[in-house]
C-alpha cells in the first residue's frame, strides 16, 4: 500500500490499564478512500485502540498522525471537530428527543441566538436526502428501529465533514437489505475520499466491503493485508494464532420426543407475536431466523413471562404451564439469555460472584447456598468457580466487576449464570452478538454439549451461517407471525429469506 | 508498566478525600478547644448518632434502589407520639390517656410505634413498587400525611395541643441508661444501634432479600429477567425500613423525652446525608452497612462539635449543606471514572 496515501497514521500505541496491557506497540494506517477492516477476538484491543483516536483514552505512547500532522484529541468533540467521527456499537443518543436534535446536539444552528427549528430540519433532510436515509428528521429517537437509530449515526458523522469514520460492528442488528443500504452509503464515503475503519466480527461482510485488513491480537499489531489476498480461514488463523479447523462443531445431538408445545401463542401489548404455534424436542436446537421487526424477541420474551400473553397455551412435557413473571418461568426450568446484555442481562457494577449466582438465589435451588439458614459466601463462591472453570472464562478473579470482562466473557458468566438453575429449556436472543470467533466457537459447542444432555433450545439468530451451522429445524418469523419451519435437511439461504418476507 | 504500579495518590486522595477533610475539621475542632476531646462527648455522640443511625440503616436500602425518602423524619414524629402517649406517667394528671391506669409493657409501644411506622413504609412501597412513582414522589406524599396525622394526634389531646411528656421513668432509663465502663459509660442506645447495624448488615450480605435488592439497584431489568420478584424485594425492603423507623422512633421519644409536632422534622435528610457520606451511591446498587454507620457518626460529629463550639446556629446549617454537596459531588466523580 502506496505510504502517500494514508491519511491516518497511528504508531506505537501503548496503553495499559491496572493488571493488563491493554495495547503493545499497536498501529493502524488508514489510506483515504479505503475501507479498512480492523479485526481481532474480543479483548484484542480494538476498542481501546479507537478510544485513544478519540481521545477518550490517553495513550501511555505512539503518536497519532492525520494527513500528516500529528493530533492529541482531548476528547470525541474534538475529535469530531478535528474530521474524525465514530459509530458506536451502543449507541449513545438522547432517546426521548427528536432526530434532528440528537444530529445537531451540542451545535445547534442558531439565528440570533436561538435554535434555528426550520433551519436544523432543512440540513438534516438535506444530508438525509444525500445518504438514501428515510427517516422523519422531527421522528422521536426512541420509536425508530435500532437500523434507523445507526443510520441516524452515521448521518452525524457524515454531518461533521469526517475524514476518517470509525464503524464499530455497525450491522449486529441489521438485516441483510440494511446492511446494503449500510454498504451503498460506505461506498459513497469511500468514492469521496473518506478513510473508513470498520469494526466487525461477520468475516463475509469483511471480505465483501473492505480493501484492507488489520489483524490484532492481545493488543499487538498482527498484520495488514490486502482484503483481496485473504480467505476467512487465514483471517481466523491470524487472529486466533492457531488454525480453527472449522467454524461449528460437529453436532452430537439426537432430538426425541416433544419436550415443549407451544399453541397459538400471541402477546398482549403490541407489538407482539401473533398465534405462533411450534414444538420443541427434547435434545433439540430450534433456531428462529426473521426480519428485524419480525418479533422474535417478543416471542420469547412472552415464553419466559417477561410480556403478558393474551391468548394461546404452552405445554411441557405435557403439562400446561403459566408463566406468568420469569421468577416462575425460572421455577417451570426455563432460562433466558437475553439479546440486550449490557441492559438486561449484566449487573455492571456487580461482582463475577454475584452475577453468577442471582438466578439460581431466585430459582427453586435457592436452599443450596443457605448456611445456618443465611446465605454462604463460600457455597456460593464454589458454584461461581466451577462456572469459571467449566466455561472457560478469563477473569482475574470471582471479584473482578463483570463490566471489566470482555463480551465474550461477559456472555459465558450469563450462559453459566443460567446453567447453575438446571433449565430444561434455554431461551436464547442472539447468543453471539458481538463476541469474538474463538468465544463463538465454544458457545456453538456449549449449546451443542445441552442439546446432547437432552435440553431444548430455541435460538434467535440474525447470523445465517451459525443457524443453518447447528440447528435441527429452523422457524422463521415474519411480521409477528410464524412464516414457517423448516428442517435443517431442506433449508437454504434463499427458502428462509422468502418465508421471512412473507408477512413482511 | 511500572508507573502503574506505583501508588496513585491523586486515585487516593480522590476516593478518601471526603474523609480527609472531615477528619481535618475533626482536627481543627480539637485544636480550637482541648476540652472536646473527652470520653464524655464520645459518649453523647455516639448515643445521639444512635436514633439517626437507625433511621439511616432503613433509608439507606431506598437509596441502594436509587430512591430516597423524604418522609423517614415525619414517620419516626408519628410513632415517636404513640410510645410517648402510651408511656406518659401514669400519676401524671394531663397525660392523653387517663384510662391507662397501671404502667403498660414497654414491648406494647414499641409494637404498636412499628406497625405504625410499618403502615407508611408500605404506602411508599405501593407507590414505588405498584404504581412506579418515583420514589421522591410517594414519599414526599407520604410526609404530609404523615406530618397530619401527627399534628391531629398531638391536637386531640384533652387538654389541647401540648408536648408529650413527662414520661414513665421505666421508658427514660430503659432509653438513657448507660453500663459504668469504668473510664467512661456506655449508653445502651449505642448497644440497640449496634443490634440493629448486626442485623441489617446480615440482612443486605447474606439473605436473598439482600443481593436481591442490589441486583434490582444496580439493573432493575436484569434484576426482573433473572427471576427476581422486584414487587416483592420492594415490600420487603420498605417493611424492614418500617422496623426500623419505628424502633428509633420509639427510642428517639424516650431520648428526648418530649413529643411534639416538631419531632422528626428534617431527620430524613440527616439520615440522607449520613448515607451519602457513607458512601451509599444515588447512582444505585452500591453501599454498606458500615458505610452507613461511619457516615451518621462522622456527621453527627461535626454537628456535636458545631454545637459545642457555640458556632452560630445559622451557620451550623450553612457548614452542613457544603459537607452535603461535597460527599455528592465525590461520590458522582467516582462514579465517571468508572465509564
Amino acid at each position: 500500500m502506496g505510504e502517500d496515501a494514508v491519511l491516518m497514521d497511528m504508531r506505537g500505541v501503548d496503553k495499559h490499564f491496572p493488571g493488563v496491557q491493554a495495547l503493545k506497540q499497536a498501529q493502524l494506517q488508514v489510506r483515504a478512500g479505503t475501507v479498512h477492516a480492523l479485526m481481532g477476538e474480543n479483548g484484542a484491543g480494538k476498542s481501546t485502540l479507537m478510544k485513544c483516536l478519540f481521545g477518550i483514552y490517553k495513550p501511555d505512547a505512539g503518536e497519532i498522525l492525520i494527513a500528516g500532522r500529528r493530533v492529541n484529541f482531548s476528547g470525541p468533540k474534538e475529535a469530531m471537530e478535528g474530521g474524525v467521527s465514530m459509530v458506536h456499537q451502543e449507541l449513545n443518543q438522547v432517546l426521548k428527543r427528536n432526530v434532528m436534535e440528537n444530529l445537531w446536539l451540542g451545535r445547534f444552528p442558531k439565528r440570533l441566538g436561538l435554535v434555528g427549528g426550520r433551519e436544523m430540519h432543512r440540513r438534516t433532510k438535506a444530508i438525509f436526502d444525500e445518504l438514501e436515509i428515510d427517516v422523519d428528521p422531527g421522528a422521536v429517537i426512541g420509536k425508530l428501529s435500532v437500523s434507523q437509530r445507526q443510520m441516524v449515526e452515521i448521518a452525524k458523522a457524515v454531518s461533521y465533514h469526517a475524514r476518517i469514520l470509525v464503524l464499530d460492528e455497525p450491522t449486529s442488528s441489521l438485516t441483510h437489505q440494511e446492511v446494503e443500504h449500510l454498504f451503498r452509503i460506505i461506498n459513497k464515503l469511500r468514492a469521496d475520499g473518506v478513510g473508513i475503519v470498520y469494526i466487525s466480527h461477520r468475516m463475509e461482510e469483511i471480505l465483501a466491503i473492505s480493501d484492507d485488513v488489520t489483524i490484532m491480537r492481545d493488543g499487538a499489531w498482527i498484520a495488514t493485508e490486502a482484503a483481496k489476498d485473504l480467505t476467512i480461514d487465514s483471517i481466523i488463523k491470524l487472529m486466533v494464532g492457531r488454525d480453527l479447523t472449522q467454524r461449528f462443531p460437529p453436532k452430537t445431538n439426537t432430538p426425541d420426543g416433544d419436550l415443549l408445545v407451544v399453541e397459538d401463542l400471541s402477546g398482549k401489548y403490541d407489538p407482539t407475536c401473533k398465534g405462533v404455534s411450534f414444538s420443541l424436542r427434547r435434545g433439540e436446537i430450534l433456531g428462529v431466523a426473521g426480519l428485524v421487526g419480525s418479533r422474535r424477541t417478543e416471542l420469547l420474551e412472552t415464553i419466559f413471562g417477561i410480556a403478558r400473553r393474551s391468548s394461546g397455551s404452552i405445554r411441557k412435557d405435557g403439562k400446561p404451564i403459566v408463566n406468568r413473571d420469569p421468577s416462575e418461568a425460572i421455577a417451570h426450568g426455563f432460562a433466558m439469555i437475553t439479546e440486550e446484555r449490557r441492559a438486561n442481562g449484566i449487573f455492571g457494577g456487580l461482582d463475577i460472584t454475584f452475577n453468577t449466582v442471582i438466578s439460581n438465589l431466585n430459582s427453586r435451588n435457592r436452599r443450596k447456598y443457605r448456611e445456618a439458614g443465611l446465605l454462604s459466601a463460600r457455597k456460593m463462591g464454589l458454584d461461581t468457580q466451577a462456572s469459571i472453570d467449566s466455561m472457560r472464562i478469563k477473569t482475574p478473579s470471582r471479584k473482578t466487576r463483570i463490566r471489566d470482562l470482555s463480551g465474550g466473557n461477559q456472555q459465558k458468566v450469563i450462559i453459566g449464570r443460567w446453567l447453575l438453575t438446571n433449565p430444561d429449556v434455554l431461551l436464547m436472543d442472539e447468543p453471539t452478538r458481538g463476541i469474538d470467533v474463538g468465544a463463538k466457537a465454544e458457545i456453538y459447542q456449549l449449546i451443542i454439549n445441552l442439546a446432547s444432555q437432552g435440553k431444548g433450545i430455541v435460538m434467535v439468530s440474525s447470523e445465517m451461517p451459525e443457524l443453518l451451522g447447528i440447528c435441527d429445524r429452523i422457524m422463521v418469523m415474519s411480521g409477528g407471525r410464524l412464516a414457517g419451519i423448516l428442517d435443517i435437511k431442506e433449508v437454504d439461504q434463499e427458502k428462509i429469506m422468502r418465508l421471512a418476507a412473507k408477512y413482511a | 508498566m511500572n508507573e502503574a504500579k506505583r501508588f496513585n495518590w491523586a486515585e487516593w486522595f480522590l476516593n478518601y478525600s471526603l474523609y480527609i477533610i472531615l477528619g481535618l475539621l475533626i482536627v481543627s475542632v480539637v485544636v480550637w478547644d482541648r476540652t472536646f476531646l473527652s470520653w464524655g462527648n464520645f459518649a453523647n455522640i455516639m448515643a445521639q448518632a444512635s436514633t439517626r443511625g437507625i433511621l439511616a440503616l432503613g433509608v439507606a436500602g431506598m437509596i441502594v434502589y436509587t430512591g430516597t425518602d423524604l418522609s423517614a423524619g415525619r414517620i419516626l414524629g408519628c410513632s415517636a407520639a404513640i410510645s410517648a402517649s402510651l408511656l406518659q406517667s401514669t400519676t401524671y394528671g394531663a397525660r392523653m390517656y387517663p384510662g391507662i391506669t397501671a404502667p403498660l409493657p414497654l414491648i406494647l409501644p414499641l409494637v404498636l410505634s412499628i406497625i405504625a411506622a410499618m403502615l407508611f413504609t408500605a404506602l411508599n412501597a405501593f407507590g414505588f413498587a405498584i404504581l412506579n412513582m418515583h420514589p421522591f414522589i410517594i414519599s414526599l406524599g407520604t410526609q404530609l400525611i404523615a406530618y397530619g396525622a401527627l399534628c391531629l394526634y398531638i391536637d386531640s389531646q384533652a387538654g389541647g395541643a401540648q408536648p408529650l411528656a413527662n414520661l414513665d421513668f421505666r421508658y427514660i432509663e430503659f432509653v438513657n441508661g448507660s453500663f459504668d465502663l469504668g473510664f467512661t459509660r456506655l449508653p445502651y442506645l449505642v448497644i440497640y444501634l449496634a443490634v440493629c447495624s448486626v442485623a441489617m448488615w446480615v440482612v443486605w450480605n447474606k439473605t436473598v432479600l439482600g443481593k436481591n435488592m442490589f441486583a434490582i439497584g444496580g439493573n432493575p431489568e436484569a434484576a426482573a429477567v433473572s427471576g427476581v420478584n422486584v414487587a416483592r424485594n420492594i415490600f420487603g425492603v420498605y417493611l424492614i425500613a418500617g422496623v426500623l423507623y419505628g424502633i428509633a422512633a420509639f427510642l428517639e421519644a424516650g431520648r428526648v423525652q418530649s413529643v411534639t409536632t416538631s419531632t422528626g422534622l428534617n431527620y430524613d435528610l440527616d439520615a440522607i446525608s449520613g448515607c451519602v457520606i457513607g458512601g451509599v451511591s444515588f447512582t444505585g446498587g452500591v453501599g454498606t452497612i458500615p458505610g452507613v454507620i461511619l457516615g451518621v457518626v462522622i456527621l453527627q460529629t461535626i454537628n456535636y462539635s458545631l454545637y459545642y463550639l457555640g458556632i452560630n446556629a445559622y451557620l451550623q446549617y450553612i457548614i452542613k449543606g457544603v459537607i452535603i454537596i461535597l460527599a455528592v459531588a465525590i461520590d458522582m466523580r467516582k462514579y465517571i471514572k468508572k465509564k
